[in-house]
């Protein structure tokens, strides 16, 4: 094989003038996670609320949630990414456009945004089946204790439902920090990103591939070990 | 085996004597073509005009001529009565992984040729010379390397050109934010829809895409450059001496015959699909010394 | 705004966007999925095999392949196939590998870890007792998969497996990174070409959404047949 392997490159000063390889690697995994946590956010309220509205009496409430799911789980990523950094700010009155552009960091913006409302529609069919999968009676006992209806979701269903769907949680949790790599196309400089970029400059494409992996597999694990905590501290005693 | 053993040094001497490769052990890429008959020529999508696709979406360029020329050299070298070339495209990040890994056997492109990549890749003869600068909207009035102080700028990952804004946002500390993009269209495309002020890249690249944009009068190319002049040439596998010099010969012969003038000129001075734009880039002083003189160096400073 | 906008642009490269373009993300996926549904049901057997070592492995390539990016690994494999082709074949240099082979590798081998769990939350499902019952009628390990275990396991799972399918399909969009020519590169080299990004993107939006939307809409369908003979 001629290849040359030159594992110090991690430690040798990459041509930013800003540290070393290292120091490039590391920032990226730190944009990846900061991409992963701010998108989460959006993405687990308004699942949340997506995912509720699929389970309400109301037909347009119905509605409204399946389409979303639908228009949101039936476009690839990278085509949404797409839409949001290159298609939106341009059917926008000219001013407002601009004013998007110009945004410093608008990759991680936009980034954010796109993955949020991706992410929300993976979480709503989380949370729509956690609630499905409780017991008819305790909505009805809910509304025969005199609840409203937000009062059955908030004291109710929610607390029970969010501790069912936990596992599958994490792992769109995990979904979500994967897909941010999606953004190195709009220009987000996060971990893969990083990696190529390192590629690039050092030609030592196996050796900075290997240093991502690793990073990756170590963020994943320290979420499922995370994960399986904060299971443990939710488990109502005697439940199950 | 010990007659031929004994024979070797002699058959040595004389097939590196004499060029025709068909005689001797063949190695690396010539073993390569020869055993599977085909030629694979890594062409982009749009370094306009040196290697593109046109409007069917076929590679065209004068980088992929050249090319097409070095694969009916190897032809004729192997005595081959078909060659097939395939073509794949490439990005400038892939181009020298792919190049080392073997999927491809030759990139044709703008794929400058410095002392850095020598250590990755070979190069053959320079079939071009072009300085770093940027493209803007006019309106922006930008010009020099200094007025993009704390602006944000768009160059095409894996290129010379964004290593070279990167230095010089580290030495000259502007605060720049660089952007790198999938490929030069791409980059131009931050610079149109306003994502980025300015794509860093070789001047002759900018040239041709302002000049086939929609609005070519509302784009500036900055008077000073980033970088002298540096040579391009068609990359092929490091240590690969008699394909190389299959190459080097074919590329050699083109441009010193009037041939390698007309090849030029077609592609720089004359309108050029897919629109017909003519780039009207008529040959330097620089670059008539170095057809009549090919070369491979490295250095800038030898053109 | 909307009035500058120009759909001809679509009109007139419906060809190349479909005959090239959809032509290879539709191969890409149908030739990806069936090896990554061979591929996935072999790791889940060996998964669940429970013999030390195998299983392990089994377990390991499954949940490393789960922990990446897919945009990783395109990258890895893009560079790394020619190598790995060198090594099975004891070639001493690096064989050549076109494009689309190595997306199609990429993609088997990614997809193949998702395709594993599903087979092997299949295989689980199917009682014990069966087992155990073609066990008693004298039929060996290998037969008792084949004959009992596999096709129920194949059937319960088939919405599953093909929802994956649906979700390979659009992930074969991110070989956009390695410029390849799928429906999406198509769309975007036409976009940059002619700097119609607004209508190309949303044309290519439409079609995906159209496309992907059918056929869930069909695998419901199937779910809901397939779970009432269940």
């Amino acid at each position: 094989m001629n290849y040359t392997w030159n594992w110090g490159i991690f430690f040798e000063p990459s041509p930013e003038g800003t540290g070393t390889y290292a120091d490039m690697l590391l920032s990226g995994l730190l944009w990846t996670i900061l991409t992963a946590l701010a998108s989460w956010a959006i993405a687990f309220c308004l699942g949340s609320i997506v995912g509720v509205m699929r389970t309400l009496p109301s037909k347009a409430a119905r509605g409204f949630g399946t389409a979303y799911v639908e228009l949101f789980r039936n476009v690839p990523l990278l085509v949404q990414m797409f839409l949001w950094y290159f298609v939106l700010p341009e059917l926008l009155l000219p001013a407002a456009g601009a004013w998007i552009k110009q945004l410093p960091n608008a990759p991680f913006y936009t980034a954010v945004i796109c993955l949020g409302f991706f992410t929300a529609a993976r979480v709503a069919e989380q949370v729509r089946a956690g609630i499905e999968a409780l017991p008819r009676g305790q909505r009805l006992a809910g509304t025969a204790m005199g609840f409203t209806v937000a009062q059955t979701y908030r004291y109710v269903l929610l607390p029970n439902a969010y501790r069912i769907i936990l596992p599958p949680m994490t792992s769109e949790f995990l979904n979500n920090l994967k897909n941010t790599s999606v953004a190195l196309t709009i220009g987000l400089l996060e971990l893969t990103a990083r990696a190529r970029s390192m590629q690039e400059f050092s030609f030592q494409v196996f050796e900075a591939f290997t240093a991502a992996t690793l990073l990756y597999v170590l963020i994943n694990v320290v979420v499922i070990v995370a994960a399986t905590f904060l299971e443990r501290s939710l488990t109502i005693p005697g439940q199950r | 085996m010990g007659l031929r053993d004994s024979l070797l040094p002699a058959a040595l001497a004389a097939a590196l004597a004499v060029a025709p490769a068909a005689a001797q052990e063949l190695t690396g890429t010539l073993k390569k073509v020869k055993e599977s008959g085909a030629i694979t020529i890594g062409h982009r999508d749009s370094s306009v005009p040196f290697s593109y696709l046109d409007g069917s979406q076929k590679p065209v360029g004068y980088a992929t001529e050249i090319c097409l020329k070095i694969a009916d050299a190897v032809k004729a070298n192997l005595k081959l009565d078909k060659l097939e070339v395939k073509l794949v495209p490439v990005t400038s990040a892939t181009r020298i992984p792919l190049i080392a890994n073997g999927t491809i056997d030759l990139e044709c492109g703008s794929t400058t040729n410095n002392a850095d990549r020598q250590k990755q890749a070979g190069f053959t003869n320079t079939h071009f010379l072009t300085a770093t600068r940027y493209v803007a909207k006019r309106e922006k009035k930008l010009d020099t390397i200094a007025d993009l102080k704390g602006r944000t700028v768009v160059s095409t990952s894996g290129t010379t050109n964004i290593r070279q804004i990167n230095e010089a946002n580290a030495a000259r500390s502007m605060g720049l934010t660089i952007l790198p993009a999938k490929d030069h269209a791409e980059a131009f495309l931050m610079v149109e829809t306003g994502r980025a002020d300015a794509f860093v890249m070789d001047d002759v690249l900018l040239a041709s895409l302002v000049a086939g944009s929609k609005t070519p009068d509302a784009y500036a190319i900055s008077s000073e450059a980033l970088s002298k002049p540096e040579p391009y040439g068609i990359m092929l596998r490091k240590d690969d001496a008699p394909f190389k010099a299959v190459a080097d010969a074919a590329t050699a012969a083109l441009y010193k015959s009037p041939e390698g003038k007309a090849l030029y000129e077609k592609w720089f001075t004359q309108p050029i699909p897919p629109r017909g734009i003519n780039l009207k880039l008529p040959m330097s002083e620089a670059m008539q010394k170095t057809f009549a003189n090919p070369s491979d160096s490295p250095d800038p400073a030898s053109y | 705004m909307f009035a500058n906008l120009d759909f001809g642009v679509i009109v007139s490269s419906l060809p190349y966007l479909f005959g090239q373009g959809m032509v290879f993300t539709v191969t890409l996926t149908a030739l990806a999925a069936s090896m990554g549904v061979v591929l996935g049901t072999l790791l889940a057997i060996l998964r669940l095999s429970g013999v030390p070592g195998v299983s392990h492995l089994a377990k390991g390539y499954v949940e490393l392949m789960r922990s990446l990016p897919l945009v990783l690994v395109i990258f890895w494999f893009y560079f790394l196939v020619p190598y790995i082709g060198a090594w099975v074949v004891r070639s001493p240099t690096p064989i050549q590998v076109g494009a689309f082979a190595s997306a199609l590798v990429t993609f088997t081998l990614f997809e193949a870890a998702f395709f594993a769990e599903i087979m092997r939350a299949g295989i689980q499902s199917i009682p014990k007792g069966q087992t155990a019952a073609a066990l008693a009628l004298g039929m060996t390990r290998a037969q008792v998969m084949r004959t009992v275990v596999l096709p129920q396991a194949f059937r319960n799972m088939l919405p599953l497996l093909l929802t994956q399918t649906i979700i390979l399909f659009q992930d074969t969009s991110l070989v956009y990174v390695l410029s390849l020519t799928d429906f999406l590169g198509a769309a975007s080299k036409v976009a940059q070409r002619d700097g119609r990004l607004v209508e190309m993107y949303l044309f290519a939006a439409v079609v995906y959404f159209l496309i992907c939307f059918t056929a869930s809409s069909l695998v419901r369908r199937l779910h809901s047949r397939v779970a009432i003979i269940r």
